[in-house]
Formats: C-alpha cells, structure tokens, sequence
C-alpha cells in the first residue's frame, strides 16, 4: 500500500519533470537575449515584428474559415449518418482517418497537380484560390479531430426522437440543425474548432509548398535562422494551445444538460 | 365512418419482407378519445407513426378533416405528438420548449408567448417557464411534452405510450389530466398503450390490436363485456374460457363436462358435435344462489387466494377450470380446498368466442 503510493509519486514527479523541465528550460532560454540579465527582449523582438504579426493574422484568418467549413461539412454529415445511415458510420469512420494516414505532402502535390493554372479547376492561378485550396486542405486534414468530436456530441442525445419532436412541430431541416442539433453539440464542435485551430496555426507542408504566407512557415524560418527569437514562439504557441484547452474546459460548463437520453 | 375527422383507410406496412400492418381501418370522430391498446410488437407504434407521417404506408390512405395527407411530410401535417422519452429539447428552456412550434410557424412574439403563457397555466407549472428539462421531474417534463405539442393548436394529438416511463402515482393522475386537458380542448386524440387499466379508464373508444391488426374496435364498456375474439377476451381482464360440444346448434344445447348449458341464442353457424369456446368473466359467477343465475356446473375447489377485499377462488371442474371472485365478508370464512362446489352464472353472461 505505502509502497504502492511512493512508486505513483515517483511516477508522477518523473512525468512532470518530462514534461516541464524542456517547457522551463526553453522559457528560461528565450529571457537571456540580453546578456547577463533575464529580460523579455526575444518576445519583444517576435511581436513587433510585422512579418508575426502578417502571417499569425493570415493563420488566425484562415483557421476561422476551416473551422467554418469543416462544421459546415461535418454537423449535417455525422447527423445525417446517425439519423437515416447508421450502417455507413463504420465506412465514414475509415474515411475520415485516412488524412492521418495519408501524409499532407502527398495531398498538396496531388492539388498541385489537379489544381494548376492549366486545369479546368485553377484554383492555383490566383492567391485566393490558393487560400481557398488552403482551406479545403485544411479541413481534410482537420477532418478526423472534428468528425469524432461532432460524433461523440451526439452520441449524447436522442437525435432520432429530438428530430421527429421539431418536424411534427413543422421545422424543417435547417431549423432542426440550426436551433436543435447543433446548440446540443455545440461544446463537441467548438473542442473540435480548437483543435483545427491548434493544427491549422503550426502547418508547415501546405502552407509552405502552396507558398502561402502562413505562421507555420514563418515559425520554420525564423527556427533556421536566429537563437533566441525561436524559444520564445515555442512558448507563445504552447501559451496559445492552453488557453485554447482551458477555453474548451470553461465551454463544457455550460454544456446543455440532456434530460433526455435514450434508455 | 367515413365522415370521421381521422380516417385511417385500409393501411397497410411492411418493413422488407414482413408486414407489421395489415388492413387496418379506424374513423376517428372530431373530438373523440381513441386509444391504441395491445401487446409489444403488434404495430401500436407503427400505425401512429404513419399517421404523423415518419412511416409511409405500403398501402391505404391517411385522411384528415377530409383531406388526404398520405403524401404530405409530418411538418405539414399540423399534428401535435408526445413520446415516451419526451424528447423536449435539452437546450431550451421549458418556455421556448412550448413556444418552438409556434416560433417555426412564424407567430408574432407577443401572441407567442401569451400562448405559452396560456399552455402553462394548463398544465399547472405557471412557474416553471425559465428552467431546463433536465431541471423537472418525468412527469412535469412529459406536462411539458404535452403542452409544447398542444401549443400551436394542432387538429390531432397523438400520444405513443406517454405515461409508461412514470412511476405507478404519477401515471394515474397525469392520465386523468391528460384527459381531462382533452376534453376541455376538444381535440381529436389517439393514445397508445399496452396497459389495459389505462385504456379503459379514459378512452371513448379502444381499438384491440394484435399482430398488425384491429382485432375490435369498440367503447371500453363493449370491449370488456362482449369481446369480439378470443384474443381480446384474454388481454383484457381475467377470464375463464370453458370448453364446450355443441350438442343441439338450433336450441343453443352445449355441453360441457358433465352439464348442458342452454344458450340464449341459437348457434347459427356450429354444427352438433362441434366444440367450441365460451368465456366468463370472474366477476360474473358466484358460489351460491343468485337470483338471475340460471346455469350451473359443479366440481371441486383446488385453490382459494385471499387478495384483500376479494377472495379468488378456482374451482375444477373435470377438463374445465373456473375463477371466480366473491367479496371478503368477515362472517363467512373462506372455502377449503378440496370442498365440493357448485358455480352459479347466468346464461346470457356466457360469451361464445370466435376463435
Ligand atoms: N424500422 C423497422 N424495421 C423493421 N421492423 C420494424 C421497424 N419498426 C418496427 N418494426 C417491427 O414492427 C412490429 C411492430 O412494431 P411497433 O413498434 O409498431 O410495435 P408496438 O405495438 O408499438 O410495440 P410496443 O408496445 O413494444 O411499443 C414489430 O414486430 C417490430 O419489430
Ligand atoms: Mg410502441
């Protein structure tokens, strides 16, 4: 017993250690530009620099737009899968982890190819085509974290019965989706928003070979080339990470209590 | 009939190969409180979800106030419906819950919500407009399931099986409210459900189903006393079937065990020496005497259980056994087992089945 507990302390302080030290090692590194004295000097250096703040807007922007697309995609597709397909769940499933499986730089250079300024679809002749293109490939590769987060959502009602209670009611698709089925998942969707965020702001492989100035990009270029500025962007991405899971935490508070789940 | 607010016309339903429904028709009168009363499986669920529209008939028509709605989706039908679970919606609170439909009908916000207002006070939970489902027992959330369903005054309610996630109190007394909000509205109502009590004690009319179809549509009144079928006479309430030889059709002669019973009406289509099936309901038989019982059968008593105001008593009588029930009367003790007796009924209680 005493032993037992001993070893899950030992266990636990080593995971710790694993985790932290690099995080304090990296956050101490990152305030010693300045010789002699810690200082913030390296996260001044980063944020005033134009070229951040250029391409963590881009990110920000572009990110926003996948997860739209992705809920867009997504909610109505895991719906109607669970309500009238259930037997096609096993299939949807395998499809949607295929972006795991298949590595994005395979994707991008099969876009390259289909997608060029000669195609029938040139979606690379412009640079808002190849945002869009961004886009899309983004919520592929979004698509395995935001289908099991949608999923999981509304395992945790009674879609069937919910959808039959608003059609007698005389709602149609669209306000079934809008004012029942998403408000119900809405804390499964915005964890999978987070997640497509947190990917889409540190992709490196389409941002950069569609050549779009993305922050994926910038982190990578500035990795290569400077000392301190690297160490303080790991720990503004780390910062950027935990508040999104902490926003994901505070969200599940408010998540709709389901009086109704099926017996 | 076929003036009937709901006419339900030779429906019909297979899923794949198996048909679930068959031939079943039902006039629903303007007003009037119908229920679907049955065992698991024998398509209950089934013919109500084709009248709200989830399931289209293989065949027949759905027709309401006239109008034929088979082909119409349930979000044009103008329906009200209450489900088992619910189904009120998580994220609303218990106002929007009863306002949805009419939010989804386009009503103007103040009309809105004074209906809802209204429906509120009906259900008598004033003040429970702003909380959660989840923050309301079952019975109030099913009131809640109700109302919302009532709100956007529908031209037909239809309720599958509303009170039987309830415990025994509760089920009783929303019953008794459900019907009693019924009438007030005077809606045209179907109810489903398999328990027998339930559909006796509120319905205008009861429709016996089993395996698909309407074995007997009738007042609960007719129902219980002259079940139509053999099927019907056992689901609902106890009952002792006796077998019998017709011995002379024309006279209404039959025998059974040792006895011959004289019908009150001759047996048309039986020929002598046919057997055939006679039900007697517990309460229409006695031990002793009584004036109006005519017939008798004797035998011997094999088992006596004391059920508080009532004595159950089985009486064997050769290949035939008979239940029967007197009142528990402190004066007279109970029979013994084993004791010879004779059962006492009258001829015209006595039920001739179709099989
Ligand atoms: N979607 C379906 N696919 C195949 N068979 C079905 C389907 N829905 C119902 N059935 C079958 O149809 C028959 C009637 O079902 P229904 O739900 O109408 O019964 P019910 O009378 O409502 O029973 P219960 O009292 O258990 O609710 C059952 O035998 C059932 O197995
Ligand atoms: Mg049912």
């Amino acid at each position: 017993m005493k032993a037992g507990r001993t070893w899950a302390w030992l266990t636990f302080a080593a995971g710790t250690a694993y985790f932290f030290i690099p995080l304090i090692a990296t956050l101490e590194f990152s305030m010693r530009m300045r010789r002699g004295i810690y200082s913030f000097d390296a996260y001044q250096v980063v944020l005033g620099d134009v070229r951040f703040q250029q391409t963590f807007g881009y990110s920000v922007l572009v990110s926003i737009f996948t997860i739209l697309l992705g809920v867009l995609i997504v909610v109505p597709a895991a719906y109607w899968i669970r309500l009238k397909m259930p037997y096609l769940r096993p299939v949807v499933e395998f499809i949607t982890l295929l972006p795991l499986i298949i590595p994005a730089i395979v994707i991008v250079f099969g876009y390259i190819r289909m997608y060029g300024s000669n195609s029938p679809l040139p979606f690379l002749a412009t640079a808002r085509g190849t945002d869009l293109l961004l886009i899309i490939g983004y919520a592929t590769l979004a698509l395995p974290y935001m289908y099991r987060a949608v999923d999981t959502g509304l395992r945790t009602i009674d879609v069937r019965t919910l959808t039959e209670a608003a059609q007698i009611l005389g709602a149609g698709w669209a306000t079934i989706i809008a004012r029942i089925i998403l408000p119900n998942v809405l804390i499964a969707v915005l964890s999978g928003a987070f997640l497509t965020f947190a990917i889409v702001i540190g992709e490196f492989t389409m941002a950069s070979l569609l050549n779009r100035p993305a922050f994926g990009p910038y982190l990578q270029n500035i990795g290569a080339n400077r000392a301190y500025e690297p160490a303080a962007l790991a720990v503004i991405a780390f910062a950027i990470t935990w508040g999104c899971m902490s926003v994901i935490q505070v969200l599940s508070r408010f998540a709709p209590k389901s009086a109704n789940q099926p017996n | 009939m076929a003036d009937a607010f709901l006419n339900i016309q030779s429906v019909k339903n297979d899923y794949g190969a198996t048909t679930v429904v068959q031939d079943f028709n039902l006039g629903v009168e303007a007003g009037e409180f119908v229920s679907f009363l049955g065992p698991s499986g024998c398509g209950k669920t089934t013919v109500l979800r084709i009248v709200a529209g989830f399931e289209t008939p293989s065949a027949g028509a759905i027709m309401v106030g006239g109008r034929d709605v088979t082909n119409l989706k349930p979000n044009q039908r103008n329906i009200g419906m209450v489900f088992q679970a619910y189904a009120l919606f998580p994220n609303l609170t218990v106002a929007q819950n009863i306002g949805f439909g009419l939010k989804v009908a386009g009503v103007p916000r103040a009309e809105a919500n004074a209906r809802v207002a209204e429906m509120l006070d009906i259900i008598r939970l004033p003040e429970f407009g702003g909380r959660y489902p989840y923050q309301l027992s079952g019975g109030q959330q099913q009131r809640v399931a109700l109302a919302r369903a009532l709100a956007p005054k529908p031209k037909l309610l239809l309720l599958d099986e509303p009170l039987s996630a309830l415990d025994a109190k509760v089920r009783v007394s929303l019953r008794e409210e459900i019907r009693s909000i019924q009438k007030k509205l005077g809606i045209t109502t179907v109810f489903v459900t398999h328990d027998q009590e339930e559909a006796l004690s509120i319905s205008d009319r009861i429709v016996v189903m089993y395996g698909g179809k309407a074995e007997q549509i009738g007042t609960p009144f007719e129902i219980y006393n002259r079940p139509a079928t053999r099927f019907v006479a056992n689901f609902v309430g106890t009952l002792n079937v006796l077998e019998g030889t017709v011995t002379d059709a024309a006279a209404g002669k039959v025998r059974v065990g040792e006895s011959e019973i004289v019908l009150k009406q001759p047996l048309s289509d039986a020929k002598a020496g046919a057997t055939l099936s006679l039900a007697l309901r517990p309460e229409a038989i006695s031990l002793g005497r009584r004036p109006g019982h005519d017939s008798s059968l004797s035998g011997l008593i094999s088992d006596v259980s004391f059920l508080g105001s009532v004595i159950r008593i089985r009486v064997d009588l050769g290949k035939n056994a008979i239940s029967l029930d007197t009142f528990n009367s402190p004066a007279t003790p109970p029979p013994t087992v084993g004791d010879k007796a004779v059962v006492n009924f009258a001829a015209s209680d006595l039920l001739v089945l179709a099989v």
